[in-house]
């Protein structure tokens, strides 16, 4: 479904990704692991289109996203949630829900589905008619993940989606996703919680220095490599 | 005049100019609120509708057909600015686009000494700008109450189209964070595009009334406007659109109670008592009264 070649992108002088190649298979959960600046968040931002890679190739189920802006890879089916949340705080419930559908014209359909997320993360229905800024980094990570669902995307990716919560949110987004991906959805993960994320993953790629350093199932990686050394002893060279 | 005549005076005028700022101020808010750019070739807009105005204007065809065609002046000499100027600087600094700002701005204004005049010219308003009539003892302009009406009017169809359409949701949400509303689909030339019109729609309209006023237009008949308007706009908070409505009104209000209460050697000065209190309202609140985008996050 998706699949990233050779990808090296960065931040200007700065060099992020050197080399990366992936793929997504429809259907699956792919789990992205790794330290902090492993190049993880870059990879989704590159995607997502956000950033132009200096070299290499991605292809979303056979046609290439270079070149393309963020707006119409939305439109190609992926959709993102992106770190930190980044709902518009000054928008309410509602007005977030709609405009993560600014892509669809089927105005019955997206009233249909607005009132399934609310069904869904019943504390969206609650707080309907309240700005986004005004909820919880929990409720924000809800809304951010509906905002991503109205897009009906083919491909989900999340971005650290259980940063900054409080162990009983952890759950609950953790939960989330699995009932996500159950229900058919095709799903990239970039988390920090990397036991938990293989507890749920299909696959894994570790990702160290802008490198896949290994990848597998998440029994061949707990295998492969000890996780909490290569995890813990990246952060503490870098500390 | 009894008291309430003169209160009542007193709040009609201070709208009516108020409502006029508050037009201005957010002309130039809702484009700094998605690019970050202050627009200083805005009060050129209102100028190339006041030029509309005078060609126009003394000819054969009626003043609203005129008013009309001066707005949509305004508003493609704005699209057309985004497109030329400032898109192709849209991803330099936030410095690159003030200058850039500053130079179409001097760009439009020696156009109008060059190809004009580099004085002001009388322009044909209707009488009805200068005319003025009677309720019991109350004697009201005319032109004051189309401006109250007016803008009262435009803020209320502004904020339907900010609520209730896609795009105007959309445009709010560019202010709070753009590269997530391109994230989520919307096509950032199209945002940007809307903005500018709103802008150039914003400054024909207060042309309209604001060389109703004057009776005349020239070269720098924009420098006026623009300044009330970023004062309204830093004074109410730049970032929020509220607070530019907010600011221009206090300002009108200002002025107009200053008027009233000024002795007559004084009213030369108006304006720097404005200023003055402006002053004083930023040493108390650096932000403006209404702060934007304030995010009160709970965890």
């Amino acid at each position: 479904m998706l699949s990233v070649e050779d990808v090296h992108a960065g931040y200007g002088a700065i060099i992020a990704l050197r080399g990366v190649s992936l793929h997504v298979n429809t259907g699956e959960l792919v789990a992205l692991v790794g330290a902090n600046g492993a190049g993880k968040s870059t990879l989704m931002a590159t995607i997502a289109g956000v950033l132009r890679p200096f070299r290499g190739q991605i292809t979303f189920e056979g046609r290439s996203l270079l070149g393309l802006s963020p707006e119409e890879i939305v439109r190609q089916g992926i959709a993102l949630v992106p770190e930190g949340r980044r709902i518009f705080p000054s928008l309410t419930v509602a007005e977030n829900l709609r405009l993560g559908a600014a892509t669809r014209r089927d105005p019955a359909g997206v009233q249909r589905d607005i009132e399934e997320m609310c069904t869904r993360f019943p504390i969206l229905g609650k707080r309907f008619h309240q700005p986004g800024g005004t909820l919880s980094g929990g409720e924000q990570q809800q809304l951010a993940i509906a905002r991503a669902l109205m897009s009906r995307p083919r491909l989900l990716m999340m971005d650290e989606p259980s940063l900054g919560l409080s162990p009983i949110l952890v759950d609950e987004v953790f939960a989330m996703i699995t009932q996500l991906h159950a229900s058919g959805v095709t799903v990239l993960l970039v988390e920090q919680n990397v036991e938990r994320t293989l507890d749920i993953a299909d696959r894994v790629y570790l990702l160290n220095t802008g490198r896949v350093e290994c990848e597998g199932t998440p029994e061949q990686l707990r295998q492969q490599v000890d996780i909490v050394g290569a995890y813990l002893g990246d952060t503490q060279e870098r500390s | 005049m009894n008291v309430l005549q003169e209160v009542l005076q007193f709040i009609i005028n201070a709208l009516s100019l108020g409502g006029l700022y508050a037009l201005m101020a957010l002309g130039l808010v809702i484009v700094y609120g998605i690019l970050r750019l202050v627009n200083f070739a805005y009060g050129e807009l209102v100028m190339v509708a006041g030029y509309t105005l005078l060609m126009l204007g003394a000819g054969p065809i009626p003043w609203l057909i005129v008013a009309v065609i001066s707005v949509g002046m305004a508003v493609l000499t704005s699209l057309l600015l985004e497109r030329v100027a400032f898109r192709p600087v849209r991803q330099a600094s936030a410095t690159t686009m003030l200058i850039t700002s500053f130079a179409v701005s001097a760009l439009l204004q020696n156009a109008a000494i060059l190809f004009v005049s580099p004085r002001a010219k009388a322009v044909v308003t209707p009488s009805f700008f200068t005319e003025n009539f009677q309720v019991g003892n109350l004697l009201i302009s005319k032109g004051n109450l189309a401006s109250l009406v007016v803008s009262l009017l435009l803020l209320g169809l502004l904020t339907l189209f900010l609520r209730r359409t896609l795009l105007g949701i959309a445009l709010r949400a560019a202010a709070d964070d753009f590269v997530m509303t391109r994230l989520v689909g919307i096509r950032a030339n199209q945002v940007i595009a809307t903005a500018f019109a709103i802008s150039g729609f914003l400054a024909g309209v207060v042309a309209l009334f604001w060389i109703g006023r004057l009776g005349s237009v020239g070269p720098f008949v924009g420098s006026t406007p623009v300044l009330v308007a970023f004062v309204a706009a830093v004074v109410g908070g730049m970032e929020s659109l509220t607070g530019a409505v907010i600011g221009g009104y206090l300002l009108g209000t200002l002025t107009v109670g200053l008027q009233l209460v000024l002795p007559q050697s004084l009213l030369d000065y108006r304006q720097a008592f404005v200023f003055a209190i402006v002053l004083l309202v930023l040493l108390f609140r650096p932000q403006g009264l209404v702060r934007g985008r304030a995010v009160t996050e709970r965890v």
